[in-house]
């Protein structure tokens, strides 16, 4: 056996993930959060709307909550590790920083993909129809990945203290919401408005979304998959370099 | 067969803080090795740098051959860490833990599953093996720490501080254990400010200071190392001739308190050949023959530099 190997590190991946969704995600709080926060969000926007047909609001929940679950606890784990000397046992195990951060985003994954399942079936239950099912799965599984690398990515800065880095999260994660074309149809959107948009992930996510379920996108379903695939990539990639920086800056 | 553990000039830079200057040191195959030094020294910072949890600055080690900046993996899966601070995950029982490691060194579920019996039988866990550790005592959670870093039979295995502030239970237990270990073949790096456990267990010590190697030797060669005099301590059967003990070769002091007379000599070895022949021929015999070290405390003290001089 070769500890080495990519296939042996991604196992060990696993068992981080396990660990993790058995020590953070396996919260009574976690979950409630988890499916509470988005769903608030969407009543809010509901009350407030301006006669937004159900499918907007229904594909605008959904992606909500994938983004909000994946990226809820990730972000802190790197610093509650640090925190409780648990890192510097990881660390000193044989895995490598790449397979330490993929298995907090395999965690996250599934976590999201099964928060995110219940305001599916939400939508379901108000009726909604699901022309797209397919188009639905890959978009949840790309997002789900995509949006884990973002969670890891906001726990980059080598600090200890989860406090400063759910706060640091609180300031990136929120704007997003508001310029991916959720709470504002895209094509609604100001011409900065769009600009913006594009930069983010979200959007083509929530756009996927409301193909899934209303048949209609802004964006051709194509380049909503290739751009969410680039920005999976890009984040996963960039995460992983810089954890490997700073990662030895926690001990 | 390389050494277990080859340091070379090994050299770690925080801020503007050398914390470890070019840290040269071998540790032999299956030998306990002490590492001691004050506080801030820089025992964790080297040891953490050999076992790849933060990458040195400058200089090299080979842990087990392999070279920990660029195949570390290679070389943790053959080694095992006890932290200096005991570092379980508390929201999991103690076999849970034990399974994680399992998985983290890629051992068989059945492999894992004895294993983890086996050892928190010998660390008096295994009663207790479904509770959560944070309902653990620190002498607990510390045998528990051991029993992970044992789990997948390393063949070289570096303690920090393993018995600090344990109770006298926990402290036997894990001193015999790694006994036992080192009988059957494990070599040992020891991180210890425990002079007697160092004395004790060590065959080697290394002493840092303020980021540099200020000695490594045997304990006992390190102890007589530090005095250029020593001292001798004789009583015999019947009286003899204090004149004739201070014309010794190498005997510098004479000094009678009771019935021993206390020598301060250059040379031990030299001292009791020649005592044994004075007493010969003075026609009496030998009753007592010590010859008192310094501890390795005052050895300590005096190349850590906190002594008077």
């Amino acid at each position: 056996m070769n500890p080495a190997h990519p296939a042996e590190q991604v196992r060990r991946a696993w068992a981080i993930a396990k660990k993790d969704i058995r020590i953070y995600y396996l919260k009574g709080p976690v979950l409630i959060f988890g499916v509470f926060m988005p769903v608030f969000l969407f009543l809010a926007f509901l009350m407030g709307s301006r006669q937004l047909p159900l499918a907007f609001l229904v594909s605008g929940l959904v992606a909500m909550t994938l983004f909000f679950t994946a990226t809820a606890v990730s972000p802190a784990i790197f610093p509650w590790e640090g925190q409780a000397k648990t890192l510097e046992r990881l660390a000193a195990c044989p895995v490598t920083v790449e397979a330490i951060v993929l298995g907090d985003m395999i965690a996250s994954v599934l976590f999201g993909i099964a928060i995110t399942a219940v305001t599916i079936a939400i939508g379901l239950a108000l009726g909604l129809p699901l022309l797209h099912g397919v188009a639905l799965g890959a978009a949840v599984l790309l997002g789900a990945v995509c949006f884990s690398a973002i969670g890891m990515l906001l726990a980059v800065p080598p600090t200890n203290l989860p406090s400063n880095i759910m706060m640091f999260s609180s300031l990136i994660r929120f704007p997003l919401v508001f310029i991916s074309g959720i709470f504002v149809p895209l094509e609604q959107l100001p011409p900065w408005g769009l600009a913006l948009a594009v930069c983010s992930p979200l959007t083509y996510f929530a756009d996927l979304v409301r193909y899934a379920f209303t048949g209609i996108s802004y964006f051709p379903v194509e380049t909503d998959l290739a751009a969410l695939g680039i920005f999976t990539l890009g984040f996963t990639a960039v995460t992983m370099v810089l954890h490997r920086r700073t990662m030895p800056r926690r001990m | 067969m390389p050494d277990p553990i080859e340091a070379r000039d090994l050299t770690k830079v925080f801020g503007g803080t050398t914390a470890v200057d070019r840290v040269s040191f071998s540790v032999r195959q299956g030998e306990i090795f002490g590492f001691l030094g004050p506080n801030g020294a820089g025992k964790t910072t080297t040891t953490r740098m050999l076992t790849g949890v933060i990458p040195s600055d400058g200089g090299t080690a080979h842990v087990l051959g392999y070279d920990m900046r660029t195949d570390p993996v290679r070389a943790k899966q053959r080694f095992g860490v006890v932290p200096e601070t005991a570092n379980a995950y508390t929201d999991l029982s103690a076999w849970q833990n034990l399974m994680l490691m399992g998985e983290l060194y890629g051992l068989a579920r059945t492999r894992a599953e004895a294993r983890a019996a086996d050892l928190l039988g010998a660390l008096g866990l295994l009663e207790r093996k479904g509770q959560k550790v944070q309902a653990y005592s620190k002498g607990m959670k510390q045998r528990l720490i051991l029993a992970m870093a044992l789990l997948h039979e390393p063949e070289l295995l570096f303690l920090d501080e393993p018995t600090s502030g344990l109770d006298v239970q926990s402290t036997h237990l894990i001193l015999d254990l790694l006994r036992d270990l080192n009988r059957a073949g494990t070599t040992i790096f020891l991180t210890t400010h425990n002079m007697e456990e160092a004395n004790r267990l060590c065959d080697r010590v290394g002493i840092i200071r303020s980021g540099r190697i200020v000695a490594i030797d045997a304990p006992e060669k390190l102890k007589s190392a530090i005095e250029r005099v020593h001292r001798v301590e004789v009583s015999f059967d019947r009286e003899v001739s204090g004149d004739g003990l201070a014309a010794l070769e190498t005997v510098l002091l004479t000094a009678r308190e009771g019935d021993k007379w206390q020598l301060v000599v250059e040379d031990t070895d030299a001292a009791v050949r020649a005592l044994t022949a004075f007493a010969r021929g003075q026609g009496a015999a030998i009753v007592t023959l010590n010859t008192p070290a310094p501890s390795l405390d005052e050895a300590f003290l005096r190349l850590t530099g906190e002594a008077e001089p």
